[in-house]
């Protein structure tokens, strides 16, 4: 079964869980369902870079932040036309990663890791710091995006953000199935042999991390959306902790398999945390053993043959 | 004669009411793990203490109550507010730890008419213009405690004071709060960024300075850190440091003598002698094997207040106007005294000074010594629309 | 501003970077020496520190807090390398960090079950508390000068042990070539056994002459995990030296920093400006110093020599 096939299959699920829920008479599912099809969308950006790129961000969380404010600051002052806001949050996000890839970029490995995580960290001192934006209390939204769908209901807000994540799964293949794409799979593999045939692997990073930081930034403000409340705490390092342990678990380098890592993190940290506060540990365990069973990546992973180390 | 009893038995179906409540559904959430799980858990621990006190029953109704953890998200902690309301149909949403947390909750809980009650935070938004008639605080609001430490400095005429808190939202709401009732000189006023671990350099610049005293708020961990520090850079005697928020009963242990002399603000404290007080304090050192701290007061008033207002409409919880009203009268005895709600449902109290002195066990703890601020409210009710 | 105060805020940033290096120090010698990204370190570091709090209260003796610190940070190494992390060298990066964040997860959550979540209590010892006389000018508290003279104790132990004895030679072999090592009859499992407890324990004892001042709490190593990357990184990875060097220089650039920045932005920003701006600036300081050197030099300042 193509990953495409898979995807398809997840999509077509996905629809019809609002009825099986209905029949259950939980609405309360589709918020839950919600949030994790947003941090699908996520993870699947943050997989354009790492599965494809061989670049470990541990910093992506950043631009769930600078999307969820992007909308914040806007409904602050009155402007809530959606496509005006989601632009914005798109646009912003992928500025920063612009900014952010230009920098970390020259470097490489656990270098890039740590400078990606200087920048989040320094947004997220900074959002902390501005009180006018509520600082670190947050900032309570005041309506939805308006694109003149009602986003106060829960099951149409659930199938705009499907719909969303269909597109995002749809445009990610077609973007790694392109030259482009090609050209940064061979670029994770042997980037001295590229430079070497004259590629400007650098420009060609940086394209892919700003695509992948704008994505990245679309769903934050989905999450701004979901949630009417943004605040400093998405941005924390333990949150690119998470989307990184969402790509890998599920399967980098596959796109969908990310969207269903996340899926199921979100679930099993949900499942756990219900029986016992000592959910961490038991998540834990599970992490491990993904690891020491050498099924790291569900869906399996493109890096398992050729892998470099270092 | 017939028609006449069959018109008044017809009549009296017609006035029963809609079903009766049979229990009483409680969703509680506070921050339950992770490094700041004091918090949360010294309000759970509070709130089933009260529980287990009236017997499982909350004004006669069974209590059934859903423990849920936040995790300190403010996603999780709206997905389970979302829950309490759509799913486990709770009729009263109690506990939360931190403010950041309950401005997060708050509008879906209040929007759904859910009866919420705060056993910890007290934004400023919500007891101003924010406020609603299904919102209570049983704890305070946020500033009140800086206040009473401001009123306290102003009282002893200081002058020349050092102040010094973290850089967020907090941090300048408590620096605000003390500067509405302390209105001598300030020598300087420093903001520590939030997760800084060392203070020397702030520790030397306050030895080089000419302030008569350190007013400071360091709130959890950052509390037990930055008083150790003082303690050990020997600052202690020239410099008198006063705090609102820093130590209280749940950091003590670890501070130890570290912290004795310190002046703090408070609203209560374990040997506040009261018959409330005793119950409360001998029954959560039993069941603990600890020493309460304030948390655990507060959420036991959650209770407490429930306990009473359910009562007062005979377990008629259904019928929002009176559950509301009775809740709003808060007749019940706290710890603290008497309770007594503002015009904007968060407490009027008053607040004290007090020392940490070495207790009878040779640890150290709070001993009230003085009043600061007498029933007092907030500087936030005019703003709010309920009268 | 006195020349006094402007020398003990000194002696507070070198100090810091000490403190900062003995953090480091065990990370980027199981970097550089086995290529291993260990998140689980700053467990290493909440290790040390309970079990030494723990032990000191429980028993009043420093000296057995230390050994059981030190000691049981080792072991818990050792432990762990056995279980877990032999099997992951082969590994890449992203196994590692898999892994080590669901350690670090379930040391946090141990720590917790054990301790419950309220700090412990862990004090100073008598014989290191009250403060030293230094030149006459400023009295410092004695316990942060315990510290200084630990970390560069350990700094040349470190240094003489990789560089001057036959352990460390052999360390250096397998770090640069383990097939060959091994085939040359280097026991290089055992060796790497070794190096990643002493990594492990120079993360307890980081953190147990931490706890005193510091807030021991679950969760307590995560922040220092960034600073200890942070240094790590600028100072070149796999460096010892480069650690120590980046330690002192991110201490005192910090400290200095935090003490000078309100009174020079106040130099041309009016007071409430100067006010908010420092302290959030200052919170960014060691990231915005990270990403300055690394745009220049990607490799960290004393990268080790070719591998």
């Amino acid at each position: 079964m193509t990953k495409e096939r898979i995807a398809l299959a997840l999509v077509v699920v996905l629809a019809l869980l609002p009825l099986l829920f209905a029949a259950m008479g939980e609405s309360y599912y589709l918020t839950v369902a919600t949030r994790m099809m947003i941090f699908g969308i996520a993870a699947l950006s943050l997989d354009l870079i790492l599965g494809f790129g061989g670049l470990i961000s541990l910093g992506h969380a950043v631009y769930l932040g600078i999307g969820g404010y992007a909308v914040g600051i806007l409904d602050f002052y009155g402007i809530n036309n959606g496509f005006v806001q989601l632009g914005v949050a798109t646009l912003a996000s992928a500025g920063a990663a612009l900014f952010i890839g230009a920098v970390s970029l020259r470097t490489s490995g656990v270098f890039f890791l740590m400078i990606t995580l200087a920048f989040s960290q320094m947004v997220y001192f900074l959002a902390i710091s501005i009180n006018s934006f509520g600082g670190d209390d947050g900032l309570t939204l005041n309506a939805h995006s308006d694109l003149g769908l009602n986003f106060g209901n829960t099951q149409v807000f659930y199938y705009f953000v499907l719909a969303c994540l269909a597109f995002f799964l749809w445009l990610s293949f077609r973007v790694v199935r392109s030259r482009f794409g090609m050209l940064l799979r061979g670029m994770k593999f042997n980037e001295s042999r590229m430079i070497a045939i004259g590629f400007p692997t650098f420009r060609y990073k940086l394209t892919a991390f700003v695509i992948s930081g704008a994505i990245c930034g679309f769903a934050g403000a989905l999450l701004a959306n979901q949630t009417l409340f943004v605040s400093p705490s998405i941005m924390q390092w333990t949150r690119s902790g998470d989307l990184l342990v969402m790509v890998i678990a599920g399967g980098m380098g596959t796109i969908v398999g990310p969207v269903i890592g996340a899926i199921l993190f979100l679930l099993l940290e949900k499942v756990l945390a219900s029986f016992t506060t000592y959910w961490g540990a038991l998540l834990g365990m599970v992490l491990i053993a993904l690891v020491l069973m050498g099924k790291t990546g569900l869906l399996g992973s493109m890096t398992k043959g050729g892998r470099s180390h270092g | 004669m017939d028609k006449r009893i069959l018109l008044l038995a017809a009549a009296g179906l017609l006035a029963v009411p809609a079903q009766a409540a049979d229990k009483i559904t409680l969703g509680f959430m506070s921050t339950l793990s992770g490094p700041n799980a004091i918090i949360g858990t010294e309000i759970r621990d509070g709130m089933q203490l009260a529980v287990e006190q009236l017997g499982g029953k909350i004004g006669g109704l069974p209590a059934r109550v859903i423990v849920e953890d936040d995790q300190q998200k403010a996603d999780v902690a709206r997905q389970l507010a979302e829950k309490f309301v759509q799913s486990d149909k709770v009729d009263a949403a109690i506990g939360f730890s931190f403010s950041n947390l309950m401005l997060a909750v708050y509008k879906p809980l209040v929007d759904a008419k859910t009866v919420t009650i705060s056993s910890n935070p007290g934004p400023s938004q919500l007891a101003g213009k924010d406020c609603s008639p299904y919102f209570f605080s049983t704890s305070w609001q946020g500033d009140n405690w800086a206040e009473g430490m401001g009123a306290y400095l102003q009282k002893k005429g200081l002058q020349n004071i050092y102040l010094i808190a973290p850089n967020y939202a907090a941090g300048k709401d408590v620096i605000a709060g003390l500067k509405r009732f302390y209105k001598g000189s300030i020598a300087a006023e420093v903001y520590t960024p939030l997760t800084q671990l060392d203070f020397s350099a702030e520790l030397s610049q306050i030895k080089s300075s000419n302030a008569s005293a350190v007013f400071a708020f360091y709130p959890g961990g950052l509390g037990v850190q930055f008083v150790k520090q003082y303690s050990q850079a020997g600052l202690k005697e020239k410099f008198p440091l006063y705090s609102a928020y820093t130590v209280d009963e749940s950091t003590l242990p670890a501070i130890g003598d570290d912290a004795l002399g310190l002046i703090v603000a408070t609203s209560w404290a374990p040997d506040l002698d009261n018959a409330a007080n005793k119950k409360f304090v001998s029954g959560f050192e039993k069941k603990y094997g600890r020493v309460p701290a304030p948390y655990a007061v507060h959420a036991y008033d959650t209770i407490m207040l429930l306990d009473t207002a359910v009562k007062a409409v005979n377990g008629k919880i259904e019928d929002k106007p009176a559950f509301l009203a009775a809740l709003r009268k808060a007749q019940f005895e706290s710890p603290r005294g008497a309770f007594k709600f503002n015009t904007n449902q968060f407490p009027i109290q008053t607040f004290y000074q007090g020392e940490v002195k070495k207790g009878a066990d040779g640890k150290p703890r709070i001993v009230i010594q003085d009043k600061a601020l007498e029933n007092y409210g907030d500087a936030y009710a005019q703003t709010c629309s309920m009268k | 501003m006195s020349a006094t105060l402007l020398l003990e805020q000194c002696l507070n940033g070198m100090q810091l970077g000490i403190m900062l290096f003995l953090m480091s120090a065990g990370l980027t010698l199981v970097f550089g020496i086995m290529n291993l990204v260990n998140l689980a370190h700053g467990s290493f570091y909440m290790a040390g520190a309970y079990l030494c709090a723990f032990v000191y209260a429980s028993s009043q003796s420093f000296l057995l807090g230390v050994i059981a610190g030190l000691g049981g940070a080792l072991l818990i190494g050792l432990i762990a390398e056995f279980l877990i992390f032999r099997r992951i060298y082969k590994g890449d990066h992203l196994d590692h960090v898999l892994v080590t964040f669901g350690l670090t997860l379930i040391f946090n959550d141990l720590a917790r079950l054990i301790w419950g979540p309220a700090a412990l209590f862990a004090r100073v010892p008598p014989f290191l508390a009250g403060q030293v006389n230094i030149f006459g000018l400023i009295s410092y508290p004695a316990y942060r000068l315990a510290i200084i003279v630990v970390g560069l104790a350990v700094a040349a132990l470190l240094y003489g042990l990789l560089r001057h004895t036959r352990l460390g030679m052999l360390i250096r072999a397998s770090a640069s070539n383990r097939t060959m090592a091994s085939a040359l009859g280097v026991n290089v499992v055992v060796l790497y056994a070794l190096v990643f407890a002493l990594g492990a324990g120079l993360a307890g004892l980081a953190g147990l002459m931490a706890g005193p001042i510091f807030t021991v709490i679950p969760g307590m190593g995560d922040n220092v995990l960034i600073l200890a990357f942070v240094v790590i990184v600028v100072g070149g990875l796999g460096s010892v030296e480069g650690a120590f060097c980046a330690a002192l220089v991110i201490g005192l650039i910090d400290t200095l920093g935090r003490s000078f920045m309100k009174p020079l932005f106040g130099l041309f920003l009016e007071r409430a400006a100067a006010d908010n701006s420092a302290p959030a600036i200052a919170s960014m300081l060691i990231y915005i110093l990270m990403a300055v050197i690394l745009f220049f030099r990607p490799q960290g300042l004393f990268p080790p020599k070719s591998r």
